[in-house]
């Protein structure tokens, strides 16, 4: 997938990872559960600035994770990812 | 899951800025005052939060520019001229302020001696700034793992930490300049490609940790010609630091 | 209060507004953030088909250069995002969507739009009929710039910018209401700015 030049990776999403998993996860390695392919977080291709944080697989541009932060609380929507490690 | 990780919470602490260095005349670094720091891994960085009076928030990660031996937190920032967050931390702050900050966060882009090497960096623009942190650790814990840094800034005057980035036993710094440079420049001219790498990197066979950091073409560009040269894609790591730099 | 940072002002603001203007939450804007799920997509113009399907006797498909040759309205609007800016008075041009929907009959009560990227949003039929919804491909007297949303995007200024999904190519008429990209994630099925409606259960 041709990654937005602007686009950030997992990198730049860790202190929100750690508000909704409670751990360190940008070295968690995430299998997209569209293609299969399998990384690090910290690998993922991330848009912020949006009414939510999505992180895309970089292989083939899936949304792998959705956080959305309501009333101060993060909450994580996961279904993009087949296995999280 | 990483199972053994201690589920905890990352708060929100505030520092005080005790001085401002100018790097070059678009990065600036902050120096802290941190007293609730409770150290960190070279390569990690923090989220800062600016709060307006009216409650407005506006947040961004920065690199941590210090080793954890160093007396102070310091982050590099660069101003970037459509920014909302960078303008004020490298052009408005002033020491005495305080700034609200969280970290150290990251457990992917991290190195330090017990890693191991040999180590490739590539830094473009100011990705430079967690190799600094990296640098000062080994050269705090006298490490023996031999590292190499490939540096890209648009021009001399754009490289930070100049002075800093000086050639050792175990650590070779080379730099390209991809807009200008001066006529009695020895160093790389251009932009990073396949054949500059091939130069300048650990051969394949030394199976070298990769690390790269800048913008994100910077960055496709660099672990790109490391994987075509042959070098094992699970050792190059790779942190984007989004449009701006070399 | 908690800290507030000394000096600093965010975004510009435009404080000369009149507050009847402003919805519940929001703060008004003088530039234009760009917002995205995803990269930002890049049809060209001659493969560009903009197209009404679902419960209709047939599916409707216009080229660019159809969409170009119906009647095309200026309006100015103000515009609302649910991550709280609003921009007043944006100019926009574009063909209505009742104008897309003249002589279609339909008992479906829903469309769902679909944009390049697989970006999608639902809203109830009457909320992109009666005057309050376009395809829109220009922006302030110019082409639509693609990360605005270019060549056309849908506009439903009466609600949050969310539901004027950007890179627009479908609108599908359903019988059933089916929530889209960010109402799946948990944000509000309707997305009133008046009434504040964020998140689900608002």
């Amino acid at each position: 997938m041709e990654a937005e030049l602007d686009a950030l990776d997992g990198n730049a999403v860790g202190g929100l990872l750690f508000d909704v998993y409670g751990v360190e996860m940008t070295a968690a390695t995430a299998t997209c559960a569209s293609c299969g392919d399998a990384r690090a977080l910290a690998e993922a291709v991330v848009y912020l600035q949006a009414p939510g944080t999505v992180l895309r697989c970089r292989h083939c541009g899936s949304v792998l994770l959705v956080v959305v932060e309501r009333a101060g609380v993060a909450c994580v929507d996961g279904r993009g990812v087949a296995v999280l490690t | 899951m990483a199972g053994t990780a201690v589920r905890g919470r990352l708060s929100w602490q505030l520092g005080t800025v005790v001085e401002l260095v100018d790097e070059t005349p678009n990065a600036r670094s902050i120096v802290l005052d941190l007293p609730d720091w409770t150290g960190h891994r070279p390569g990690q960085h923090v989220d800062v939060r600016l709060t307006a009076d009216d409650g407005y928030r506006a947040q961004r990660s920065y690199s941590i520019a210090s080793a954890p031996e160093d007396d102070h937190l310091v982050l590099t920032v660069e101003r970037l001229p459509d920014g909302e967050v960078s303008p004020y931390l490298a052009g408005e702050l002033v020491p005495g302020d305080m700034l609200e900050l969280r970290g150290p966060i990251g457990g992917y882009f991290v190195w330090d001696a017990g890693t191991g090497g040999p180590v490739q960096m590539f830094a473009g623009g100011s990705g430079v700034v967690p190799f600094r942190a990296m640098l000062r650790h080994h050269a705090a814990v006298a490490s023996t793992v031999p590292v190499r840094l490939l540096y890209s800034a648009r021009r001399l005057g754009d490289v930070i930490y100049r002075d800093e980035l000086t050639p050792s036993d175990e650590v070779d710094v080379r730099f390209t300049l991809t807009r200008e440079w001066p006529d009695d420049w020895s160093g790389f001219r251009g932009r990073l490609d396949r054949a500059l790498v091939e130069e300048v990197a650990w051969p394949v066979e030394d199976r070298p940790l990769v690390y790269i950091c800048g913008p994100t073409g910077f960055v496709e560009a660099a672990a790109e010609a490391m994987v075509q040269l042959g070098h094992d894609p699970g050792r190059v790591k790779t942190e984007r630091f989004g449009p701006s730099g070399g | 209060m908690s800290f507030v940072s000394r000096g600093f002002h965010g975004r510009p603001r435009r404080e000369d507004v009149d507050p009847a203007r402003i919805p519940p939450g929001q703060y008004v804007t003088a530039d234009f953030p760009v917002l995205s799920a995803g990269p930002t997509p890049h049809t060209p113009l001659d493969r560009w088909t903009f197209q009404i399907d679902g419960e209709v006797d047939e599916p409707l498909s216009w080229s660019w250069s159809e969409l170009q040759a119906l009647p095309a309205e200026t309006i100015t609007v103000d515009i609302h995002c649910v991550t709280k800016w609003s921009k007043l008075g944006t100019s926009w041009r574009g063909v209505s969507i009742d104008t897309l929907l003249d002589g279609v009959d339909t008992t479906a009560e829903y469309v769902t739009a679909t944009s390049d990227g697989g970006y999608t949003t639902n809203l109830p039929l009457e909320d992109v009929t009666g005057g309050k919804a376009w395809v829109a491909f220009e922006y302030g007297g110019e082409p639509l710039e693609p990360e605005h949303g270019g060549p056309a995007r849908l506009l439903v200024p009466h609600l949050y910018f969310w539901k004027s999904a950007k890179w627009v190519r479908r609108l599908t008429l359903q019988l059933e209401d089916e929530p889209g990209f960010w109402e799946s994630y948990g944000y509000h099925n309707y997305g009133d700015p008046w009434r504040e409606q964020r998140y689900a259960g608002d």
